[in-house]
């Protein structure tokens, strides 16, 4: 294999969603991870699910599967953990897929105009043309925020 | 000769705060911003009933001085399921008073973590950010993210109303005393 094959050739990773298998690009995955606890508190953002909690840090979980599959995901295997940018803002999404998810190497198509805007590139992997998902168009918008809070020392009272 | 240690160990900052439910909702606030808790019997008398109809939360006022606070229902404010409400918390340094259905404990957090910035709707002022005890994620409330300014607006103008018609109607019915030459 030449240099210039190699060029086009991009780490993904398969996941599945209900029936159908989706790609990402390997370097936004940060990890996948058994499903634990989900938390939920009132909020208004409609993608998010509520949040979980991994190693110590608060991680929104957001279902993809109604919108990509027009269908609520029934059984939720893993979550895979997912690295979103937008500007110089960056933060993990939990996403849940129902299967084990694969490391490839493929050649990607860049998505057309008349394609979706959740839709990054194409790649075909085993007569299958899966569609590579562009996160930012799929999550909520990201609001910079002000980090870190810091909790307020008890103020001393005396008589 | 000897020489004092130069290191200190790093203090843990901590926040009291108050654990308490709503519905089937765990919420905290920092106990700071609590100044009284009262049951709801206490108030049975003293709180009148207020309608504004953009201002869903709040049914009820309490008179205290010539200040004006507002009972805010929990429940309605984060749209939970309406439960029985039991306690009322007055806010310090707010016009703002919290229906609540009880509490839960008292306990120290010692990290609050932002609401992560995917969050981005009404929540993002509801909340000071999520703090997390016991290997549970709960919500800690702003204490300011109950009324908008807009809101208070309008609560006063139909209360500094209901006053002005009660001052009206009282001296009306208040006995005329004359002059008598």
């Amino acid at each position: 294999m030449t240099w210039t094959d190699q060029a086009d050739t991009h780490a993904c990773v398969l996941l599945r969603i209900g029936e159908r298998t989706f790609a990402l690009a390997a370097d936004q995955v940060a990890e996948l991870v058994a499903p634990s606890r989900i938390f939920r508190f009132p909020h208004h953002t409609q993608a998010l699910d509520g949040v979980i909690l991994r190693r110590g840090r608060v991680v929104p979980v957001c279902d993809l599967a109604v919108k990509l599959t027009g269908k609520r995901l029934i059984s939720r295997r893993f979550y895979l953990i997912a690295w979103r940018q937008q500007a110089s803002s960056k933060e993990t999404v939990a996403l849940p897929v129902s299967g084990e998810c694969e490391l490839i190497k493929a050649d990607l198509t860049p998505a057309g105009p008349s394609d979706s805007p959740h839709v990054s590139a194409w790649l075909s992997y085993n007569g299958e043309v899966i569609e590579v998902l562009n996160l930012n168009a799929l999550t909520p918008e990201i609001i910079p925020v002000a980090d870190p809070t810091e909790v307020v020392p008890p103020t001393e009272v005396h008589a | 000769m000897r020489f004092e240690s130069t290191h200190k160990s790093p203090t843990v900052r901590s926040e009291q705060i108050i654990l308490f439910r709503c519905s089937s909702q765990l919420l905290a606030i920092s106990s700071a911003s609590v100044q009284e808790v009262r049951s709801v019997d206490s108030l049975a008398g003293v709180a009148s009933e207020i309608i504004v109809p953009g201002v869903r939360t709040v049914r009820h006022a309490l008179q205290r001085g010539d200040r004006s606070i507002y009972v805010v229902n929990v429940a309605l404010h984060f749209g939970l399921k309406p439960s029985p409400a039991s306690l009322i918390f007055l806010l310090r340094k707010s016009r703002v008073a919290l229906l609540l259905d009880g509490i839960e404990k008292m306990t120290t957090m010692t990290r609050l973590q932002a609401l992560p910035a995917a969050f981005h709707n009404d929540e993002r002022r509801w909340y000071r950010g999520l703090t997390v005890l016991e290997q549970n994620v709960i919500p800690v409330v702003n204490p300011a993210g109950f009324l908008t300014d807009e809101e208070f607006i309008q609560l006063d103008l139909v209360t500094n109303q209901d006053r002005q018609e009660l001052a009206a109607l009282a001296s009306a019915n208040a006995p005329e005393v004359g002059l008598v030459t």
